[in-house]
């Protein structure tokens, strides 16, 4: 099978949502000795991109979102130690990414990091409940690129600010681009904490986190 | 499977048998206005004496004529595909009909229709996955006067697949629509047998059938086409002010459709249904939204239930100018309460200002509402047990049950999929979303719609059949 031919049966499976069929494919692109970085950009890659188009066009929900996200994450799990020679060029990018400490509310945190792990990012959930501390001292530890914070509630929003104050004591501001995510926060939010960004959606918060990786 | 079926009731069974009863009486001591001669032939066959136009029905015959009227009608959309059932405690929705105004939504004005409103009209209907059956919904003024009613079925079976609520305004129509419908099935046998349209028959309150109308009710039986009652008391100023004296009128003018109907065909297929409404006391106006004329369409179903016929209201509508807050409340008020009384066919999506006006805003709106009402009538479903404890025994690996197997089989089950007229966004997407209103979100959509390729396109010798039908009898 050419690869163009293999590319679509993957981009299928993966808007089908057919974990089986994607594997299976996965394992047959590595059997054929196929251009893997090119099987992830233009097979895996194109079906979560247009999964996130049926998203944008309420075609698909949230459940099935992430099942595709995960799908792609299971998938990247078999094709990443024979990517080991093209991992540079492979990773977009570390992303690590927690809800803030007093909140417990994990769910929209893990449909973004889902999302960005299916698009290529290297991301680092630390769970839910985290201190801003503890998150700035992991994002050095990584060597990320990206932190992302979330919160859903407007009591403990505040610890999203103090993610960004510690990283202008420690003089490493630059070195991170930071994004918040969870309902109550606003682009008015974003801009008095001196963030980075925000997005709606999981969907956005991958055009988000590109276009950030993309300016720096 | 669902636990329980939502429902509401407003009268006890001992008040039915009373307001039946009463009913049957007030026709055999009041008697009933009859203009047609062929209806009064139909009851002078039968005996009933009368006085003049009136006409003195014994409550036997009403009780035999009764027997023989079909439980339940099944309609079939253009194609002679099975659509939608009107029995038991199901419910559709269809556009309020015969609307003489028509909101604008691109000029904010309300004007008369045009022909072409009405064909985008009908193509927006046939996409609106709630509101199941179309209907004649706009009277236009640009075609000949005496084509007013028939021309609209001709632009409504032309561009929309689903079946038709329609009527006529003078006798002499009923023969082209008939024509237009049958242009859709192999003979008459087809027609009758796959039901494509229903014809309002609108008795005058009180206690009158109009020659027009009893016309349409004979000449649809003959073509077991079925007829839906339109009974119309206006409680306060045509019938009387108590709700319940209201609904032992609209019972007694729809015995006497009844008894005409199967008289003239036994077996005719009959809908109980009507436009009841109160008389504002203030502005001497008809309030669709008033909840006291709700209640009177509750109970008139409820007595067409307890006669085991299927069931009409003219409820979801609005006495609002636009569509705004009032609009949908009193639109949201009717369709849920139709929803819970199980009215087979709800007539009014999309209409405003007392029956006169529709906004494709509206039905827009009225679609989700609709959405929503069918969602609740589902109710709570039973899935099979443990309810929760397998699943929460999941929780604790992934933290989250979003990408659960049971949320990603169930939730286009479990929950109502509101479009996009429903606003659920963040206050920043809604923001970057043009920060609409619903009314401004239902003129987006309408737009996207009004060019969507028809879901079920006509056949291309059909549409000749059409044109030819119109062009002959416009002539």
């Amino acid at each position: 099978m050419s690869i163009e031919k293999l590319n679509v049966e993957i981009s299928e499976a993966i808007v089908n949502l057919d974990k089986e069929k994607a594997l299976e494919l996965a394992k047959r692109a590595i059997a054929s000795g196929l251009n893997l970085l090119d099987v992830v950009e233009h097979g895996f890659g194109e079906g979560i991109r247009k999964i996130g188009d049926l998203w944008d066009e309420g075609e698909v929900f949230l459940p099935e979102l992430m099942l595709g996200g995960n799908i792609m994450q299971e998938a990247m799990e078999l094709l990443l130690p024979h990517l080991k020679e093209h991992s540079e060029s492979f990773n977009r990018g570390v992303v690590v990414i927690a809800t803030i400490e007093g909140d417990i509310h994990s769910i929209g945190k893990t449909i973004v990091g889902t999302m960005l792990s299916a698009n290529g990012y290297d991301v680092h959930d630390l769970g839910a409940d985290v201190p801003a501390e503890k998150i700035v001292d992991e994002a050095i530890n990584a060597n990320a690129n990206v932190i992302g914070v979330s919160a859903l509630l407007t009591t403990t929003m505040t610890g999203q600010k103090k993610v960004v104050d510690i990283l202008k004591e420690r003089n490493i501001r630059s070195k991170f681009k930071v994004i918040l995510g969870g309902a109550p926060v606003s682009r008015k939010w974003v801009e008095e904490c001196g963030a980075d960004g925000y997005a709606d959606s999981a969907v956005d918060a991958v055009k988000l986190v590109k276009e950030l990786s993309s300016s720096k | 499977m669902t636990i329980l079926r939502p429902k509401i009731k407003v009268l006890d069974e001992e008040h039915k048998n009373s307001i039946l009863n009463e009913a049957k009486q007030i026709l055999e001591t009041l008697g009933i206005f009859v203009e047609n001669e062929q209806a009064r032939e139909l009851l002078r066959n039968q005996g009933v004496n009368n006085e003049g136009l009136s006409f003195f029905i014994p409550p036997d015959l009403v009780e035999k004529c009764l027997q023989s009227v079909p439980n339940e009608i099944t309609l079939y959309d253009r194609e002679g595909e099975e659509h939608m059932t009107l029995k038991d405690d199901n419910v559709h929705y269809d556009p309020g009909s015969a609307a003489i105004l028509y909101l604008d939504e691109n000029s904010g004005e309300t004007r008369e229709a045009t022909a072409n409103d009405f064909i985008r009209f009908s193509k927006i209907v046939g996409h609106l996955k709630y509101i199941e059956a179309q209907s004649t919904a706009l009277v236009y003024q640009d075609v000949p006067k005496e084509a007013q009613d028939w021309h609209r079925l001709y632009i409504a079976l032309s561009n929309c697949h689903k079946p038709v609520i329609t009527g006529t305004f003078k006798k002499e129509s009923f023969s082209i629509m008939r024509e237009l419908l049958l242009s859709c099935r192999l003979s008459e046998d087809d027609l009758a047998r796959k039901p494509l349209a229903i014809f309002d028959a609108c008795p005058s309150p009180p206690l009158k059938w109009s020659d027009l109308t009893t016309q349409s009710l004979i000449d649809a039986a003959k073509s077991m086409i079925p007829s839906e009652f339109v009974s119309m008391p206006l409680a306060g100023a045509s019938a009387p002010i108590t709700l319940i004296g209201s609904i032992t009128q609209h019972c007694a003018e729809c015995l006497a459709g009844v008894t005409i109907a199967q008289l003239a065909n036994p077996g005719a297929p009959l809908i109980w249904g009507g436009s009841p409404a109160i008389l504002d006391m203030k502005y001497g106006t008809t309030p669709m939204g008033a909840i006291e004329t709700m209640m009177i369409n509750l109970g008139d179903v409820e007595m067409g239930k307890y006669l085991k016929l299927p069931t009409h209201a003219y409820m979801g509508l609005s006495d609002s100018k636009v569509p705004d807050a009032q609009s949908g409340f009193e639109g949201g008020m009717g369709a849920l309460l139709a929803g819970l009384a199980g009215v087979n066919m709800v007539s009014g999506p999309g209409m405003l200002d007392f029956e006169s006006t529709q906004s494709v805003e509206k039905l827009l709106i009225d679609n989700e509402i609709a959405g929503m009402v069918k969602r609740l009538l589902r109710g709570i479903e039973d899935r099979g047990t443990p309810f929760a404890l397998d699943i929460l025994k999941d929780y604790s690996e992934t933290e989250e049950l979003l990408s659960h197997p049971s949320t990603l089989n169930l939730f286009r089950k479990e929950l109502f999929i509101a479009g996009p007229i429903i606003d659920r966004m963040s206050r920043d997407a809604w923001n970057n979303a043009g920060a609409n209103s619903a009314r401004k979100r239902a003129k987006i959509e309408a737009k996207k719609l009004e060019s969507k390729p028809a879901i079920k396109p006509i056949d291309d010798n059909l549409v000749k059949e059409l044109k030819l039908i119109t062009t002959t009898h416009l002539k």
